[in-house]
């Protein structure tokens, strides 16, 4: 195991966690005026609505099929049945299905957002950085479902999933249960974790109030400040 | 009962002469500004015309309001809480800024600077958007100004529901009336209701609706949830911006910039009581038409000692108490009731009201310009349809609204017969429930519309709140995070996006040039 790849997957996952919930903290404390979901809508519609809804309902399966993929322990899996072969197989469907949905819907925001005049006149390098981003990690995303196809037995799953639960459990030998992954999977490690470095300095922000936006649904419709 | 104060507005319609002075005095001071050039947090629009943003009446297509379930209850005409987050990736009842209009200025320097040519050179205009010089403006914020266009498409007009129209279209029956429009200040917002981030809130002390700029994340669905369409989607900042009935001046006792201004003297501002807990009850009344009523029954008497104990208790300050006995609006709505909502049938129970106005008589020539009383008109013969005004201002129950007009109108006839046969005859008032005593207080207050008359304002007392010591020397009113700003343009996260050109100055290039 070199040094490059124990700083790259045993140190980078917490430079960039940390950047990530700093970063988010001290922009919603000192910049919150900066804070939100930096909606084009209004400007020009096109097929916006299409795009949008694609992208974010992919984008959201793949969140939360990474998390509870990665991080349910491996025993869990073994309570309820769930072989490492199927596992994986269904991660790859599941993954294959969400992942087009979003890449689909990713184009058509990136064609939306460069063919229009309007939106390229207010458009800065941040929000191109996040969609080119994630259009990259998103490739190498699905190119990990053909690296995955030439073994089905979950033997490379569970070694990812060791690393991603011996990261957020804090152990200091994650690097090591990787380092005979494809690269392919590295890459898109690499690129997935970066997500989080640029996620305070970018319209990103948003996804936390995405989240916490679900505190509507228990909300009255009325709201009164009272005075100071 | 929960006593709660707001400064509501009157306008009184029947002296509109649809000068645009409140728009512009407000635009010059709240939104010259980069990604608002569009927005007019007050407008006046010429009627009938299907107005700003186009046909915003039309609630089929923008689904602004609220919807009375089969079981009472009010939701959201956009959809209730789970329908407004599963659209919050996209809108699909924004309008666009098409349907307001591509902001624009002119090529101005073009014209300076211009080599010779053998015609002269003319200042094209050019696009706020692009920054780009436009083929043709299409739309703009006034399009309809005094019945610009054809009637075929200002018919389009919502308030046309159950007239025969076709007669309007020829140039002897033609009416035009102005309506100055501005955030409602609603007892029941739609807006607030349907903010996903809670960013939206009314305010306690003067019922004023703002939007906390720090907290708004931009999900638009305020924009769809408003069927006045007041609010305004920043498209630089990316946060909604609305009207703040120039709080910072009502804190002070002043009028806002829009009623200072007026010069036709034509708005109101007063104090009125309301109880908070009536609010639901008054909103969810099932027949549209009994909104109206629903909705006086939801104010409190403040001359009466009982509210003014129970005010007094509940901890309204006694100035606020004293100014709602004196309110022209609580006057104009509640006791003349010569004032009305605005589309009482969006359920918002807004609180900015209209007076309608009277019309030129409609067939001046078979009358011979006399009517049954003498010079002034009877409410038949007025030009503009009943049915019209009554579309706009009591969910289309006409009674009222007569009733309104003919108060006025026997206010005219009795001041005339004042001043010029010098003789107070209690007679024209026949067939009225008017006294002389209050035909010459609503002269007064109507007519004459002296400034302390108009505007009946306490200030907010804000030093009972918060020490204003503290605040010396802080940054004052600022967007977000003025104070934390530093000198640099722009900060780790980003630096405020700008338009494309600068519309109402210098071009950017130009402006750095000239500052080195």
């Amino acid at each position: 195991m070199d040094y490059l790849h124990q700083f790259v997957f045993g140190i980078y996952p917490y430079i960039a966690l940390s950047i990530f919930l700093l970063g988010s903290l001290m922009r919603f404390e000192r910049e919150q005026y900066s804070w939100k979901s930096e909606s084009s809508q209004l400007v020009y519609r096109g097929n916006l609505r299409l795009g949008s809804i694609l992208f974010h309902v992919g984008v959201l399966g793949l969140f939360f099929g990474h998390l509870v993929g990665l991080l349910t322990p491996l025993s869990v899996w073994e309570a309820l049945g769930v072989t490492h072969s199927f596992k994986q197989v269904f991660a790859m469907s599941a993954g294959g299905i969400m992942g087009s949905l979003a890449l689909v819907g990713l184009l058509i925001l990136l064609h939306r957002r460069l063919s229009n005049q309007r939106l390229a006149a207010n458009t800065t390098w941040r929000d191109k950085l996040v969609l080119l981003w994630l259009l990259a990690t998103l490739l190498l995303g699905l190119c990990t479902i053909a690296v995955s196809a030439q073994h089905l037995d979950g033997h490379e799953m569970v070694l990812l999933m060791t690393w991603a639960q011996h990261i957020v459990t804090l152990r200091g030998d994650a690097a090591q249960f990787i380092v005979a992954a494809s690269p392919i999977f590295k890459l898109h490690l690499f690129m997935g974790m970066s997500v989080f470095v640029i996620f305070p300095f970018t319209r990103l922000v948003h996804v936390w109030s995405g989240f916490g936006a679900v505190t509507y649904l228990g909300r009255a419709w009325q709201l009164v400040r009272p005075r100071a | 009962m929960k006593i709660r104060a707001q400064i509501g507005m009157v306008l009184n319609l029947d002296k509109c002469i649809g000068c645009h002075t409140c728009s512009v005095t407000c635009k010059n001071v709240w939104t010259s500004r980069d990604g608002v050039e569009y927005a007019w947090f007050n407008n006046v629009e010429s009627k009938p015309g299907v107005g700003y943003p186009k046909d915003w009446e039309n609630q089929e297509k923008w689904q602004g309001g609220w919807e009375r379930k089969p079981n009472g209850k009010l939701v959201p005409k956009q959809g209730g809480k789970m329908r407004i987050l599963a659209n919050i990736f996209a809108n699909p009842n924004l309008p666009s800024i098409d349907d307001y209009y591509e902001p624009f200025t002119f090529d101005y320097e073009h014209l300076q600077n211009a080599p010779e040519m053998q015609t002269p050179p003319t200042a094209r205009p050019v696009s706020v958007l692009t920054g780009k010089k436009m083929d043709k403006i299409e739309w703009g914020p006034n399009w309809e100004d005094d019945l610009g266009g054809e009637f075929s498409k200002r018919s389009k007009d919502a308030l046309f529901e159950g007239i025969q129209k076709e007669m309007y279209s020829a140039f002897e029956n033609t009416f035009l009336m102005y309506l100055p429009r501005l955030c409602e200040h609603c007892l029941n917002p739609a807006c607030v209701a349907s903010c996903p981030s809670g960013s939206i809130y009314k305010r306690e002390d003067d019922g004023i609706v703002l939007i906390d700029q720090d907290k708004c994340r931009g999900w638009r669905m305020c924009v769809s949830g408003c069927p006045y369409k007041k609010i305004y989607y920043n498209w630089t900042s990316g946060k909604a911006e609305k009207c703040i009935f120039c709080y910072p001046r009502i804190e002070a006792g002043q009028p806002t910039v829009c009623s200072e201004t007026c010069v036709g003297r034509i708005r109101y501002l007063g104090v009125l009581l309301y109880d908070a807990d009536r609010i639901e009850a008054a909103a969810s009344v099932e027949d549209p038409k009994s909104l109206y009523e629903a909705q006086l029954g939801v104010f409190l008497d403040p001359n009466s000692p009982e509210i003014q104990a129970e005010a007094r208790k509940q901890g309204i300050p006694e100035a606020w108490i004293s100014a709602a006995q004196n309110s022209p609006v609580y006057k104009m709505a509640m006791e003349w009731k010569v004032a009305f909502p605005l589309h009482p049938e969006y359920r918002t129970l807004p609180m900015v009201w209209y007076i309608p106005p009277l019309s030129p008589i409609q067939s001046a020539l078979e009358n011979g310009l006399i009517g049954d009383n003498g010079i002034i008109p009877d409410v038949k013969d007025l030009r503009i349809p009943i049915r019209y005004l009554a579309n706009l201002l009591t969910a289309g129950k006409e009674e009222p609204v007569v009733s309104a007009l003919e108060t006025m109108v026997a206010m005219r006839r009795y001041m005339r017969k004042k001043s010029v046969e010098k003789v107070s005859d209690p007679a024209t008032l026949r067939g009225t429930h008017l006294k002389p005593a209050q035909v010459e207080e609503m002269y007064q207050v109507m007519a004459i519309a002296n400034y302390e008359d108009r505007f009946v304002i306490p200030s907010s007392h804000k030093e009972m709140v918060e020490n204003t010591f503290d605040d010396k020397a802080s940054c004052g009113f600022t967007f977000g995070n003025g104070c934390s700003g530093g000198t640099s343009e722009s900060s780790l996260f980003g630096k405020k996006k700008a338009t494309p050109i600068v519309f109402h100055d210098m071009r950017r290039d130009r402006k750095a040039n000239a500052g080195s």
